[in-house]
């Protein structure tokens, strides 16, 4: 039993934490009033704008294993940050300043997103010349993957909380963060405060443009980090088109099924990589298609908590009461 | 205290939201260590007077200043930073934060995010003032006169210096109200400057020091409060008793008969607050009933109870048919209603909002009443067409086809189109909430036209007015509602615009039952 | 300062001149883009464009059952956002329907006649779709539970769903593909007019394009649609009863997904896999929006959309670009039309600290 823990739980984390990524930025928009349908175009954006700063970047360099491991690491994370920031940028000057619906702008944002992916992907993977339909990127993706130098020292504590690479903490940090922002600070109160009532917030003068602007595009960088974190460490820094797959709408789903909670998004994205990877594990002899079954699990719990939370009507565990709605000052 | 410079001056404020001017040419000055009652009749622009000075709206023409310094005030924020904070009608509260969460909401204090420490200065407020409100309440589980007070405790927690309340007692008891009038009297000697929206003349006497009163969006004059009498008051708030010759036939007394009876009617709206308290009364065929109060004295739930569109509480509405045949009508929506064979039609209040759909056509909206007749599963336009066409004939709808949707047509045409509807109906019963509210003259004498000649035609008209000189010269009974209860029914062609509009802020008062 | 107001109204000749200016605008700013990306001049990208849309018969045709399956599905979608309901599960209900179809035919496909079996498939992959709508929709009417939320997690269930069957059925086993369905036999393929395969898709659509713009327009239901969601206590108070208008406003909706999954694997694929729908679920979304959600404009709109992406795909064959070229542009056009809406419910007045003097701007 053991045994399958340690083998299965570091597989788990490692499946959740591109989702824990998204759900977190989403979250973050979200609490704003901004429902980012984007965020699956906008993690793509992140993936591969990392992927194209440290492609450049190696092509520089004659022999890859001469990385500067600084460069390796801030040019592909500033890229990232730098693309996912514009997606942000775009979705707020559209819903926000032009009051555009925000379903309609964020399915757009997904389809430019994976296409951007994609398109400069394929490109990338044209430029390389290779037979196989992808990019690697092993000096970089070693450096991503880089673990605590005493991970492999201290057995199965090791194997279980230190094997990964520094992103999978950042994604726990950010997470624990943004709890902790939401929920002590000021802002957090304020950003809330514009995600269930901005005529409230407005009255009470809090700048509802600038808090949905700074939240959206926060969120998209939060979330354009698990695209990054997917190709540069999962995918041991292999990009091929349209790997990522449905994480984005995971990552959605996991907002309802966390109730928008950020702090409960840490084991809820463990679980939900680890429902994601459980046809992995199911004893040999049983029917391949059950696993197909299986990976349907963390959509229907969601649909439940969905439900559950919808009939309950606890006040508490409601979406942003304006979650989606424009919002206009003088609108009377 | 050394009063020099008005602490806020209004200059000329003029405001417009689309066709309808809410504030014209307004201007006003309010001084530090003074309590201003504004007064003025629904409508009057009180509000968005107000909403300009905490940054709510932004004037179309017009300056504001600030201890005789010229501001803009762009947004609450600004308003804050000038030490103007206002208490508005409809709470400004995040239903689930709690009081302390709400209050420092929107605070930039320096230093440490510290909701502890602000509890207690809360707490320290609600004790000095005898506030009764738990800090750590979530403001979903308050009720409405709680919220009320977390919106005072919010704007003395702030130490404005200019507090605006806009009929803030309305929903408190007459205790809370004192602590109330006790703790603004406390700010006034401290020097700050108040200005105070409310119908209640009692207490526009009771605390405020000078009274300034707009009608109709402009400004119509002040008077030091210990000199002015509440008759004078009111006079300056109706303006003068005028003539307006609208017709009023004798009601065909061979015919008349009891249409409808209300009677013990209770009603409570959705956070449980009794709106319609044990009402009841008797409304006959061929009669205009007026119904007059301050607004959300339960007019709009009287008409919606009737209309089979607000649950009720207990009591029972009744509908004669004729003298043997009586249907019950709570219980019902309006469909089955309808089925009953009971022609009720209602004009209700928020036009656009439920009586008509703003983005249809004429056509299709007088289809609303009428879709769902015939077999057939597609519309019939045709007759709607031609009853559209009628409407605008007869009713000299001003609008450039009946293919236009209503809510590009201006206030009165939308009201033609909605009351041309409901008469088309061949109605029983007509429920009417401000028939005339927003129209120009002609429209509205059209309207009395049109409500006249469905009395003489037999049909119970109910009269949900707010214009006094209009009640009194229309109806042939007004019903005067306070508070959700009936302080008296008395005869249109004897009584005095006093006499009501004393009825309408205090109970008992009535010779009629 | 800065202030923006509602316009009071915009007369419809100007606004229909701004939409197609700015579509006109998008399409230069497109062509600049593919210009950089391939070294080509602008005209020439928009003759390869017109090239792979309309360059042959068969190009033609393609492009028309195409712009024909993504018009089905936002015919679909349709009715429900007329009544401000987001239903963003197309996808999952073209699943559903396209399983249910694909079940028929090689359940049954030896089993009964041809035509049975054609009807069967109908009235399964219609059921199939309603049911995935019908789910959120009594949610919706009875606890007011999130319908974007729920619809949108009810598409994976449905490529889960779907991902299982596609094992269950493969063919050859261990291939993870179900193949061509009824090869040899053609059972359950939509019938051929004229020899051609593409036009009673087309056919059939140009029939659904026009029942459903009957149905919104001149149909009792559709006027119940309409009124709902335009206000709801408008509705109340004639006695229309919302919730029951919600869940029958979205099996229809629903169904007609699922239909669209039958056009596309009894008609066009003859096979099912996961990604069948292709995001029509979701594209269908934005042309039903860019269109008003009038169903004789999607004919435009979804032209426009099926355009771009076939033109574009012919450029990137053409010039060894990737195929998601077509998205990228798909996009940047989006965001162009998106942006227009603004512009037209509302103007910007600049107003100047001291002076009283109003400018306005679009």
């Amino acid at each position: 039993m053991f045994d399958f823990l340690i083998t299965f739980f570091p597989r788990a984390v490692a499946q959740g934490i591109p989702l824990l990524f998204g759900c977190t930025g989403e979250i973050v928009t979200e609490k704003s009033g901004n429902l980012n349908l984007g965020i699956p175009g906008v993690m793509y954006v992140g993936g591969i704008c990392g992927v194209i700063g440290s492609f450049l970047y190696e092509r520089t360099l004659s022999d890859p294993s001469q990385i500067n491991p600084v460069l390796g690491i801030l040019i592909p994370l500033a890229c990232c940050i730098l693309g996912s920031l514009l997606m942000g940028l775009i979705y707020c000057f559209l819903t926000v300043t032009l009051r555009a619906n925000q379903n309609v702008t964020g399915l757009a944002m997904t389809t430019f997103g994976v296409g951007v992916g994609n398109f400069f992907g394929g490109s990338l993977i044209k430029l390389t010349g290779a037979d196989i339909p992808s990019i690697s990127l092993t000096a970089t993706s070693s450096l991503f993957r880089t673990t605590l130098p005493f991970a492999g020292a201290t057995g199965w504590f090791g194997q279980l909380f230190l094997s990964y690479g520094f992103l999978a903490y950042v994604a726990i940090l950010i997470a624990i963060g943004a709890s902790f922002m939401l929920n002590r600070t000021r802002i957090g109160l304020q950003l809330r405060a514009v995600g269930e009532n901005p005529a409230t917030a407005d009255a009470a003068g809090i700048n509802i443009t600038r808090y949905k602007y700074v939240a959206t595009c926060a969120g998209c960088v939060i979330a354009g980090l698990g695209g990054l974190y997917f190709v540069m460490d999962y995918a041991n820094g292999i990009w091929a088109n349209d790997a990522f797959g449905d994480r984005g709408w995971l990552a959605i789903a996991l907002v309802i099924f966390t109730i928008w909670r950020p702090g409960a998004s840490i084991p809820a994205s463990i679980l939900f990589g680890g429902l994601y990877i459980l046809h992995l594990f199911i004893p040999t002899g049983t029917d391949l298609a059950i696993k197909e079954l299986y990976k349907m699990l963390p959509y229907v719990v969601t649909i439940v908590v969905l439900v559950l939370t919808s009939t309950r009507n606890k006040r508490e565990n409601q979406p942003p009461e304006s979650l989606g709605l424009p919002y206009f000052r003088e609108d009377r | 205290m050394q009063v020099t410079k008005p602490a806020v001056s209004m200059h000329g404020i003029s405001k417009s939201f689309g066709a309808v001017q809410a504030n014209k040419n307004v201007s006003l000055d309010i001084n530090r260590g003074e309590v201003l009652a504004l007064l003025g009749e629904n409508g009057s622009g009180k509000t968005t007077l107000m909403n300009m000075l905490s940054g709510i709206y932004y004037p179309d023409s017009g300056y504001i200043e600030i201890d005789g310094k010229r501001v803009e005030i762009g947004s609450p924020k600004d308003a804050f930073d000038y030490g103007i904070g206002m208490i508005h009608q409809h709470f400004k509260l995040v239903n689930v934060f709690t009081a302390t969460e709400n209050i420092v909401l929107g605070l930039k204090d320096k230093g440490k995010f510290d909701l502890a420490a602000a509890t207690s200065k809360i707490q320290q407020i609600c004790d000095t003032y005898g506030f009764d409100v738990d800090p750590n309440q979530k403001v979903y589980d308050m009720s409405v006169s709680q919220k009320q007070t977390v919106e005072i405790v919010k704007v003395l927690y702030r130490g404005a210096d200019l507090l605006i309340l806009d009929e803030p007692t309305a929903v408190l008891t007459p205790q809370e109200t004192d602590k109330l009038f006790a703790v603004l009297r406390n700010m006034r000697d401290d020097g700050k400057a108040i200005i105070i929206i409310t119908h209640k003349l009692n207490e526009v006497k009771d605390i405020s020091d000078r009274v300034a009163v707009l009608r109709k969006g402009e400004y119509v004059g002040e008077m030091v409060t210990s000199e002015a009498t509440t008759a004078e008051m009111t006079n300056m708030m109706v303006g003068r008793q005028v003539t307006l010759n609208i017709d009023r036939p004798d009601p065909e007394m061979k015919y008349r008969m009891e249409r409808i009876r209300v009677k013990n009617l209770t009603v409570k709206n959705r956070e449980g607050v009794t709106k319609l308290d044990n009402v009841s009364f008797t409304a006959f065929t061929g009669e205009i009933l007026g119904i007059a109060g301050i607004s959300g004295s339960g007019q709009k739930e009287l008409l919606e109870a009737i209309a089979g569109l607000q649950p009720v509480e207990s009591g029972s509405i009744e509908y004669n048919v004729d003298d043997e045949q009586v249907e019950q009508l709570i219980g019902m929506d309006p469909l089955k209603i309808a089925d009953m064979g009971v022609v009720l039609s209602f004009v209700p209040e928020d036009r656009l909002g439920m009586g008509l759909v703003g983005s249809m056509d004429l056509t299709d909206n007088m289809m609303l009443r009428s879709f769902r007749r015939g077999t057939s599963p597609l519309t019939n336009r045709k007759e709607s067409r031609h009853l559209a066409e009628l409407v605008v004939d007869e009713l000299e709808v001003s609008t450039p086809s009946i293919s236009t949707p209503v809510s590009k047509l201006s206030g009165g045409n939308v009201q033609k189109v909605l009351v041309g509807r409901e008469i088309a109906a061949a109605p029983t019963v007509l429920l009417s909430a401000y028939a005339v509210r927003g129209l120009d003259v002609n429209s509205s004498y059209l309207i009395y036209d049109l409500l006249n000649r469905q009395k003489g035609n037999g049909v119970a008209v109910i009269y949900v007015g707010e214009d006094l000189d209009v009640l009194l010269e229309l109806c042939d009974r007004i019903l005067v509602l306070c508070g959700g209860k009936v302080s008296g029914i008395v005869d249109g062609r004897t009584t005095t615009k006093n006499e009501v509009g004393l009825m309408m802020t205090k109970l008992g008062g009535g010779d009629d039952q | 300062m800065i202030h923006v107001v509602k316009r009071k109204e915009m007369p419809l000749a100007q606004s229909v001149a701004i939409r197609l200016g700015v579509i006109g605008v998008a399409l230069v700013v497109c062509g600049i883009i593919t210009a950089i990306a391939t070294g080509l001049n602008p005209i020439g990208v928009y003759a390869t464009m017109i090239q792979g849309s309309f360059g042959s018969p068969r190009k033609v045709w393609i492009m028309l059952q195409e712009v024909a399956l993504l018009l089905c599905v936002s015919l679909a979608l349709t009715p429900a956002f007329r009544m401000k309901f987001w239903n963003l599960g197309g996808e999952g209900q073209i699943l559903a329907g396209g399983l249910a179809s694909a079940a028929c035919m090689i359940l049954l496909g030896d089993k009964v006649p041809n035509a049975a079996l054609i009807a069967i498939m109908f009235v399964a992959s219609v059921a199939a779709g309603a049911l995935w709508a019908a789910v959120p929709a009594f949610f919706k009417a009875k606890f007011n539970t999130n319908e974007t939320l729920f619809t949108l997690m009810m598409n994976y269930v449905a490529t889960q769903l779907v991902a299982f069957y596609v094992i269950v059925w493969e063919n050859p086993k261990g291939s993870g593909t179900i193949g061509v369905i009824n090869q040899q036999s053609s059972a359950g393929w939509l019938p051929t007019i004229a020899g051609n395969k593409h036009l009673l898709i087309v056919l059939l659509v140009a029939l659904l394009t026009v029942g459903m713009y009957v149905y919104l327009n001149y149909s009792k239901q559709g006027y119940e649609i309409s009124v709902v969601g335009e206000s709801p206590s408008t509705a109340r108070y004639v006695g229309i009863k919302v919730s029951k208008v919600i869940v029958r406003t979205l099996i229809i909706s629903g169904a007609l997904c699922g239909f669209a999954g039958m056009l596309l694997v009894g008609g066009s694929a003859h096979t099912l896999t996961t990604s069948i729908a292709a995001g029509r679920g979701f594209t269908a979304v934005m042309v039903a929006w860019l269109a008003k959600f009038n169903p004789l404009i999607m004919i435009g709109s979804s032209g426009l959309i099926e355009f771009m992406s076939h033109g574009a795909s012919e450029i990137a064959t053409t010039y060894g670009l990737n195929q998601s070229f077509g998205d990228i542009l798909t996009g940047i056009i989006l965001f162009f039309i998106i942006g227009t809406e603004f512009f037209i419910t509302y103007r910007v007045v600049l107003s100047h600290n001291k002076g009283k003097s109003v400018e306005e701007l679009g």
